[in-house]
């Protein structure tokens, strides 16, 4: 069974269509690179499968619940609210800006959703806590608060919070955008060490050679529609797409 | 006017200190929440909710103070002899002694609470709307409930960043209290008056001054202190 199943997926901003017909899949421990160019949809398809934003049409499955999907008199429909959270507990989403909690030292940020939505007893939530962020290099930072971590920290910070909730696959928006360049290494070292153990991730980046060297299947989107898919060394090196290959040419030269 | 007759007055006004503490923290006890529902009407997704709550709103804000305690004091005098309220309401309404000081306070609570809680709950909305989209986001994607959101996530950062804002608003409810006065509600500003004219002397106005502004000294001390608190982080 696939993580995620995406068929068809569709979604307007008043009379922009975003997104059109977007089909695809997410097998256990695969790694995706979304890339394309700005304004061709990636953070919306992201934000539609992770239920920030609402979609107009098509089908979404996630772990084998549906999310979307059209009812018997055709009008596509979202399930209840009891399975949309279930999924969501299913889904992590690392944002571009973070969104760490301000007011919550890194301990907090991480342990607050296990404790609160898992139900998670405090020790037991602190103790796993402690152990990810270890992963992420900032075992010596668990009492600072947020305002007081780089760039770089927080974002490691805000996977930590992300794998906390254990889910079965994770997804990034451009999750070194922000971030100063000397500060982006640590982050796709972190991301990268979860995809050698396995972790099931989709990542929309602009990090073309980190792309092709974290991830074992590429996606290409451009005007919000999938222009190509398939193995990174197909995407990246043997395309025959026109739109592909103009696309990477640009990073080619920079 | 001697020391001694000064040490007399500075001991009536200290009883009735009693009466102003009394106006001032229930008022804040009551429109401190109120203020709170206020402002979560005031941006309910239903209009009618929020253009009736912006309409309560702009009225509070947009009379005097003392007008609504004159309102609200003398409007049960004026219900208990129409004939358009209920008889029911009537009859209680006609067991009030409105010369009662517990019927005095009443209504200057309600007049105050109802006006205090639309200023409050203008600043909480301010509060509660700079907090960013993120947040929220972060916080539904971590499957957190509303109620968890809201009093785990957005309320703690709100409540930092009214802090400044709604310290100008109890400070200016200390001095509101002689308002009180208008209704012959026994309290500072109202005892300092009468001394004034017993004595013939502006002492006693100067006392009731100085009253005020110790309580307002100790409640910036009192927030400074707080906001210091709250700034363990950024
Ligand atoms: N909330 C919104 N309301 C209206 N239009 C929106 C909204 N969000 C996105 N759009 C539009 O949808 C299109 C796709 O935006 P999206 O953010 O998904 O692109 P993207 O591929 O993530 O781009 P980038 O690489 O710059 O992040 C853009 O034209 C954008 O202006
Ligand atoms: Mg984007």
């Amino acid at each position: 069974m696939a993580v995620l199943e995406v068929r068809n997926l569709s979604k307007s901003f008043g009379s922009l269509e975003v997104l059109k017909d977007i089909s695809f899949k997410v097998e256990k421990g695969q790694v995706i690179a979304v890339i394309g160019p700005s304004g061709s949809g990636k953070s919306t398809l992201l934000r539609c499968i992770n239920q920030l934003e609402k979609a107009d049409g098509g089908s979404v499955c996630v772990c084998g619940m549906d999310m979307l999907q059209k009812n018997k008199s055709g009008k596509t429909v979202y399930a209840d609210n009891k399975i949309l959270r279930e999924i969501r507990l299913k889904i992590g989403l690392v944002f571009q800006n973070f969104n760490l909690f301000p007011h919550m030292t890194v301990l907090k940020n991480v342990t607050e959703a296990p404790i609160r939505v898992l139900k998670m007893p405090k020790d037991k939530a602190e103790s796993l806590a402690l152990e990810l962020l270890g992963k992420m290099g900032l075992e010596d930072k668990a009492n600072s608060y947020p305002y007081e971590l780089s760039g770089g920290q927080q974002q490691r910070v805000s996977i930590a919070r992300a794998l906390a909730l254990n889910p079965e696959v994770l997804f990034f928006d451009e999750p070194t955008s922000a971030l100063d360049p000397e500060l982006t290494g640590q982050v796709l070292k972190v991301i990268k060490e979860l995809a050698d153990n396995n972790m099931t991730m989709v990542i929309v980046t602009h990090e073309m050679a980190f792309a092709r060297d974290v991830a074992n299947y590429v996606v290409f989107m451009d005007g919000g529609v999938i222009i190509e898919e398939g193995s990174p060394e197909q995407v990246f090196g043997n395309t025959s797409n026109e739109r592909t290959k103009q696309f990477l040419s640009r990073y080619n030269q920079g | 006017m001697t020391g001694e007759e000064i040490g007399k007055v500075v001991e009536i006004l200290l009883e009735y200190l009693v009466p102003t503490l009394k106006v001032f923290g229930y008022t804040l006890l009551f429109s401190v929440p109120l203020g709170m529902v206020v402002a979560l009407l005031r941006m309910c997704r239903i209009k009618p909710v929020s253009w009736l709550t912006s309409l309560y709103i702009l009225i509070m804000r947009g009379t005097p103070l003392m007008l609504q305690v004159i309102v609200v004091y003398y409007a049960v005098p004026y219900l208990k002899n129409s004939q358009a309220v209920p008889g029911l309401l009537r009859n209680f309404l006609s067991q009030i002694d409105i010369r009662a000081d517990s019927f005095m306070l009443s209504a200057i609570l309600v007049a105050f609470t109802l006006n205090y809680a639309a200023y409050f709950a203008e600043i909480f909305r301010g509060g509660i709307e700079s907090i960013p989209k993120g947040q929220y986001e972060a916080a539904f994607s971590l499957s957190m409930t509303k109620t968890q959101t809201f009093f785990r996530i957005i309320l703690p950062q709100v409540i930092k960043r009214v802090v400044p804002a709604s310290a100008n608003e109890v400070i200016t409810l200390i001095k509101d209290t002689s308002l009180a006065n208008v209704v012959s509600y026994a309290e500072i500003t109202l005892k300092a008056r009468q001394q004034m004219q017993l004595y013939s002397s502006l002492m006693p106005l100067f006392i009731a001054g100085l009253f005020y502004f110790a309580m307002s000294l100790v409640l910036t001390v009192i927030f400074s202190f707080i906001e210091k608190k709250l700034d363990y982080y950024k």
